[in-house]
């Protein structure tokens, strides 16, 4: 292990002081570097638990609040179940955003983060990383809760639905991260957010829902075709591009 | 950076002026189109006088839709490549001076359709499209609003309107294929060749007068954050 990689240790890990040793060795340090921001990130939710805790307790209060306006004999549950999944998914996947780069704003750390030689590309992939698990843990619990709630029958396209919501899950993080940055630099940092990226959600949350719908009402998958490519090519275009853009959200 | 107070905003007498003449020549020509619509211009067999509102409605979307936004989002995209401090108070104007012209649009619209299809609203592609981008576009403005120095919010501001440019084909893309699946009613905006002369005619004037307006808000607005940019400059220097 080089001087450099043992810099990038102390620099990040707040867990070990000591070095330990990395399989990981040959893989490109941009890769590694992501890794460890994101596992630095897990690990000071992991501890705390007080956003994860916040942003379930609000999915689950939402699908209640939800179920109980809802009139099963006037809209089926078809009908509503795919918009109220995804309302629950982008609002509870804010929660967590903001707390992104608030985290490391407060005492300074990020300074230290921007001084080390770690890449800002890579902080920012480590971010959206550690994001995309945060919000897929949110979505874990909630999905199941509204399955149960509005007896939805899944049978066996979970592995479908499963697929949906974490394609669109990444397109969340990436753009909810980079916004996260922007917003972190404001006054208005919590009440900006939602404001700034809810209009860019619109092309994920809109075929995200209309294939959950698809899925869950048992139709062939060649409906659900299109919204499919949408949603992989709103992933490919805004994760390559907000990884290009993130750079210019730090002060010179 | 290169946020250099702009001092030739402040040596030049023509922008300090209270009231531009070519404000008040783009007013009278937006009034003169407007009386021209209304007491000069046949009244459509079909649609009513009711027809009568495309005379702002679709000078307004192109004002709005077709040149504030590119020109919001491209001169970002500009000033996050060479960092000139003008791109970014163009964009910063294009989209005040847009935001005013999409409302127009979206205010008119549902005049219009109150009236022809009987109902305030529609989910249509076209006006689903309109009031994401007219939201996304306050959201940049609110983001301005929140940033205290020049360079940040110009940097900050710039990497929003960077990602609208990408943004813009998706949500397109995106209401078309959701309407496509869900066929409703369609709008039916009158094709310029098939208009009477004389309606046709009324049609161009509009388009040119409220280009004009929105060119010379333009001009305006961006004149005036050359001087407030100058006045921030003195005030900290």
């Amino acid at each position: 292990m080089s001087a450099d990689d043992r810099h990038r240790d102390r620099a990040l890990d707040p867990a070990t002081h000591h070095v330990t040793p990395h399989a990981t060795h040959h893989a490109p340090s941009f890769v590694r570097d992501a890794l460890r921001i994101a596992r630095k990130d897990l690990l000071i939710e992991f501890r705390t638990r007080s956003a994860f805790l916040a942003a379930t307790v609000f999915a689950v209060l939402a699908v209640a609040i939800f179920r109980f306006t809802w009139d099963p004999t006037a809209i089926p549950a078809m009908d509503l179940a795919p918009g109220v999944l995804w309302v629950i998914f982008t609002f509870s996947g804010l929660l967590g955003l903001n707390r992104s780069f608030a985290l490391e704003l407060a005492e300074r750390a990020y300074d230290g983060l921007l001084a080390s030689q770690v890449s800002r590309e890579a902080i920012f992939t480590g971010k959206v990383l550690a994001n995309l698990v945060f919000v897929a843990a949110i979505q874990t619990l909630a999905l199941p809760a509204v399955v149960l709630f509005f007896d939805l029958p899944v049978g066996g396209a979970w592995g479908l639905l499963i697929g949906i919501v974490l394609l669109a899950a990444l397109g969340l993080s990436a753009v909810g991260t980079l916004f996260a940055a922007v917003a972190a630099n404001t006054r208005l940092a919590e009440l900006l957010l939602p404001m700034m990226t809810l209009p860019f959600f619109v092309p994920l949350v809109i075929p995200a829902a209309q294939a959950s719908a698809v899925v869950l009402r048992g139709l062939p998958l060649s409906a659900a075709m299109d919204w499919f490519k949408l949603l992989l090519a709103f992933d490919l275009m805004f994760v390559f591009a907000s990884i290009v853009v993130f750079p210019f959200t730090i002060e010179e | 950076m290169t946020h250099s107070p702009t001092t030739t905003a402040v040596s030049d007498p023509r922008a300090v002026r209270g009231v531009d003449a070519w404000l008040v020549i783009a007013l009278v020509a937006v009034v003169a189109v407007c009386v021209r619509a209304i007491w000069f211009t046949p009244v459509d067999a079909m649609l009513g006088a009711a027809q009568k509102i495309f005379y702002v409605h679709v000078p307004a979307a192109i004002a709005g839709l077709y040149i504030a936004c590119p020109l919001m989002a491209i001169s970002s995209l500009g000033y996050l490549w060479i960092k000139d401090e003008r791109l970014d108070r163009l964009a910063e104007s294009s989209a005040e001076v847009g935001l005013l012209f999409m409302g127009m649009v979206l205010v008119t619209g549902p005049i219009w359709a109150r009236t022809s299809w009987g109902t305030w609203w529609v989910w249509e592609a076209r006006i689903t499209a309109t009031v994401f981008l007219w939201l996304m576009v306050l959201g940049y403005l609110v983001l301005r609003g929140a940033v205290e120095t020049p360079e940040s919010r110009a940097r900050l501001s710039a990497v929003m309107g960077a990602l609208a440019v990408i943004l813009v084909p998706f949500v397109h893309l995106t209401v078309r294929l959701f309407r496509g699946m869900h066929p409703g009613p369609v709008v039916l905006k009158p094709e310029a060749p098939s208009l009477p002369p004389e309606m046709l005619t009324t049609f161009l004037w509009s388009n040119l007068a409220f280009l004009l307006l929105f060119f010379v808000l333009l001009r305006m607005r961006y004149r005036w954050s050359g001087l407030r940019n100058a006045v921030v400059a003195m005030e900290t220097a």
